[in-house]
């Protein structure tokens, strides 16, 4: 038998995430750019925060509740500190919380998801029920509960509230990962001998990927909003510390004046927000089908 | 119903003409030719098979022919008449207007096709009530009296079950009744039948012929299935590529075919290789009886021995114990009693007491590759597991070992970089071989790893697996449900039927008569391509 002849000759198309990532964002739309952008602004500012603020996060001047000026940009605050600085620090504050709450939430929750949804049986039970449990208390008293017994450090804020949040992400994962678990390439890998490592990562995680990464856009933008409401109720990012939550709310009386000052942090976060959407929305047309088969 | 009097009906009137149609799909950023300038004429009454590997254009020449593309698909030029209505020029609604009610279509998958929160008879009258034409009560009961025509089990009552309370043959047939509910002038058939097994295939083809002929309903079917369409069809088109390559009475095509293309087509089905009688014994399964949940006993006392180095085709309906045979010899269903032995040592019965080497020497190709390979995974990424799992290569070695395993299986190394959802049905398959491969096996377990491929492919694949076994000495254990499969490859054969083992011996002693009662049931099921094939299996039944 001579018929050792390949089948057909293709172009070799090698792939490196490098050039995958190039042809990507070329074909990327314009909300898509716009959303990475601003995100890229963002990010800059905040860990630039230092040499770009023209004052000190905590500095304190004379005057409070400034108008907008040569001296102060975007006024001061109810103590006269400068806002502009303080929307600055913000963003390293907030984002940064933010950030690392939802990684850990999503760390937590998707692997313990995907584990329960490939092996079911008890442990699928007892991950599923104490879940059940932690969901069943309102998410807010239960972090008041645990904030002030464990103290309101941003360590302790950001486990806490990355905890609560992961038992969402967990019933999402979950759900999703029932799918794939039973799909006959993760019991090729089953057969094959390989652990629950190897099967979680490799074979399910890929291709669960859209609807979390769906989600992980939504629960980023959640997570401002939890802070900011600890932050109102004294439990959340302590003063002097700024963040944009709580700007919003201590300089809330000026917007009674006419002025759109403490409407800036707000809006700093509904931007942050919907650049994040943008880029989430892109990131899922792009992944959802293999190839565009519309 | 409307406009199709007795006289409209008459035999032997054109009913549907197309022209020089093309088609084009969109994909990889162009647009590609899908069909080709094909022409085709159909007069009323007439059963038209169309007939072609996949890709031919076969269903979308289907679908055309209802004035209809698939998303994602155009139809560029050329003219599709149907009874003097020219259907490209007719505006979307007016083409609305016809389908359903004078044009119906049947897909390949009724269990997709039909919706599973409604019962069969609401869906089965509902474009007769929306169309206008009877009213729900008239419809019920002329649906009810299509269901006692395809010979439908409790035709009172059946329309009340839902979609998943029904067996796949039945509702394949639910299916062709709700077709037939506004008494179209043509059906599209797309393959009905090649998702069931044999057995009930004969009694959906049966039923299809049957009323299809009392109500003179043209019909173009669609099948890669020679033997069925010998059937069911007047007359045979053949195509390749977008392209007719012929066209002809059925009789006249079955017995001289012009082509060679057509030659090849007709070749597939005398694959052979003689059987060789077992020296050695590598798996023997003893009295094993296991079942799901406990209680739902699905393998009673089964015993088979598999030779070394040859080929055991486990045979039977679905629902016989075959996959779940698959399952207790993998590991992953443990069974509930008996013993299996592989190379002369227990087998220990659950797959995570298996020691890594025992699960390296027994490997398993799947029926359906698009779910057996991970789409986020490059082919490279596929072979090249097992090599560093069970066999630690690395570097240079491991790259030389795909090429070698990407050659075995006869594909280029080209392909390496490839997501399964950039690669045929048979290119996948090939590479689940390689996969299997890899690890060096002396049991590939095959479960139906031919049945979502079309013919000359099937024939590419039986026979790379015969190669390899002739090369490499490892043994098969070939679960199939097609005979022309069994009479290909195997050594042995085991015949299976409500998880018991009917029969089991050499090929040679299984095939001849005389039979056990259920495997005469299951050969005589198997389509011939002798055109008169079904009336006398039909006939032959009866008696």
């Amino acid at each position: 038998m001579t018929s050792y002849e390949p089948i057909a000759q293709v172009p070799r198309l090698r792939r490196s995430r490098a050039t995958r990532a190039k042809t990507a964002l070329k074909k990327a739309p314009f909300s898509a750019w716009f959303g990475l952008l601003v995100i890229l602004g963002y990010v800059i500012v905040a860990v630039f925060a230092h040499w770009i603020a023209p004052y000190g996060e905590t500095q304190v001047f004379s005057e409070a509740f400034a108008p907008w000026s040569q001296q102060f940009k975007l006024g001061t605050d109810q103590l006269g500190r400068d806002m502009l600085t303080r929307l600055i620090y913000g963003a390293r504050n907030t984002i940064g919380i933010a950030v690392a709450t939802t990684l850990l939430s999503f760390a937590v929750g998707v692997s313990l998801g995907l584990l329960a949804a490939l092996y079911r049986g008890w442990l699928d039970q007892i991950l599923s029920r104490a879940v059940d449990v932690l969901m069943s208390i309102p998410s807010l008293i239960f972090a008041l509960v645990l904030l002030s017994i464990f103290g309101s450090s941003i360590t302790s804020l950001i486990i806490i509230i990355a905890l609560l949040d992961s038992t969402r992400v967990f019933r999402l994962a979950r759900a999703v990962g029932l799918n794939v678990a039973v799909m006959e390439y993760v019991e090729v890998a089953r057969l094959r001998g390989e652990g629950p490592k190897w099967i979680v990562a490799k074979e399910i995680l890929p291709n669960v990927m859209p609807p979390l990464v769906a989600e992980f856009g939504l629960r980023f933008c959640f997570v401002f909003l939890t802070i900011a409401a600890l932050s109102f109720l004294g439990v959340g990012i302590q003063p002097p510390t700024a963040d944009w939550g709580s700007m919003v709310r201590e300089n809330a009386t000026l917007i009674t004046y006419g002025d759109v000052t403490p409407l800036l942090p707000a809006g700093a976060i509904a931007l942050l927000t919907v650049s994040v959407n943008f880029v989430v929305d892109w990131f899922l047309h792009a992944t959802s089908g293999l190839r565009d088969e519309r | 119903m409307k406009g199709s009097g007795p006289a409209s009906r008459e035999k032997g009137k054109d009913l549907l003409q197309i022209r020089n149609l093309h088609v084009e799909g969109f994909s990889d950023e162009r647009w590609h030719p899908i069909v080709r300038g094909v022409d085709l004429a159909l007069k009323r009454g007439e059963v038209l098979g169309l007939i072609g590997e996949s890709g031919a254009g076969k269903s979308t020449i289907g679908l055309a022919a209802m004035g209809y593309a698939k998303p994602g698909c155009r139809i560029t030029r050329g003219s599709i008449l149907f009874d003097g209505i020219d259907l490209l020029a007719l505006s979307e609604t007016g083409r609305r207007r016809l389908r359903g009610s004078r044009i119906a279509y049947v897909a390949q998958s009724a269990a997709a096709s039909f919706n599973p929160a409604h019962r069969l008879l609401d869906q089965t009258v509902e474009t007769v009530v929306a169309h206008g034409i009877a009213s729900r009560e008239k419809a019920n009961r002329s649906a009810v009296d299509l269901y006692r025509r395809l010979q439908l089990p409790d035709p009172e009552t059946i329309g009340f079950r839902y979609p998943h309370q029904v067996a796949g043959g039945q509702l394949q047939r639910a299916m062709t009744a709700m077709a037939m509910a506004c008494r179209p002038d043509l059906i599209v058939f797309d393959e009905p039948t090649t998702a069931l097994d044999v057995t009930t295939q004969v009694e959906v083809l049966a039923s299809i012929r049957n009323i299809v002929e009392e109500f003179n309903t043209a019909a173009i079917y669609v099948t890669h299935d020679l033997a069925v369409v010998a059937q069911m069809a007047d007359r045979i088109m053949v195509l390749r590529h977008g392209l007719t390559v012929e066209e002809a009475e059925t009789r006249q095509m079955l017995a001289s075919p012009s082509q060679e293309y057509t030659k090849t087509l007709w070749a597939v089905r005398k694959l052979a290789k003689p059987e060789v009688p077992a020296d050695e014994y590598l798996l023997t399964i003893d009295n094993v009886t296991a079942a799901y949940a406990r209680t739902v006993k699905v393998l009673q006392n089964v015993s088979i021995k598999v030779p070394r180095g040859r080929t055991v085709a486990v045979v039977g309906e679905s629902g016989s114990g075959k996959s779940t045979l698959a399952r207790v010899v993998t590991g992953l269903l443990p069974p509930l009693s008996g013993s299996i032995s592989f190379a002369g040592q227990a087998l220990s019965k659950a797959l995570k007491t298996r020691p890594k080497e025992i699960l390296r020497r027994i490997q398993m190709i799947y029926q359906m590759p698009d779910n057996a390979l991970n789409p986020r995974q490059t082919v490279e990424e596929v072979i090249a597991r097992p090599l560093e799992f069970y066999l630690g290569l690395k570097g240079a070695q491991r790259d030389r070992r795909i090429g070698e395993l990407m050659h075995m299986v006869e594909m280029s190394e080209t392909y390496l970089d490839r997501l399964p959802a950039e690669l045929s049905g048979g290119q996948k398959q090939r590479v689940c071989i390689a996969r299997a491969l890899a690890a060096d096996p002396e049991l590939i377990i095959c479960d139906e790893i031919t049945s979502a491929l079309d013919q000359i492919v099937q024939e590419e694949i039986l026979k790379l697996l015969m190669r390899l076994q002739r090369e490499l000495g490892m043994s098969y254990i070939f679960i199939t449900h097609d005979i022309a499969i069994v009479r290909a490859i195997a050594d042995e054969i085991v015949v299976m039927h409500q998880g018991k083992v009917v029969e089991q011996g050499l090929k040679s002693e299984i095939l001849t008569p005389p039979h056990a009662p259920y495997t005469e049931r299951l050969l005589s099921s198997v389509p011939e391509m002798d055109p008169d094939w079904l009336t006398r299996l039909l006939a032959s039944r009866r008696m």
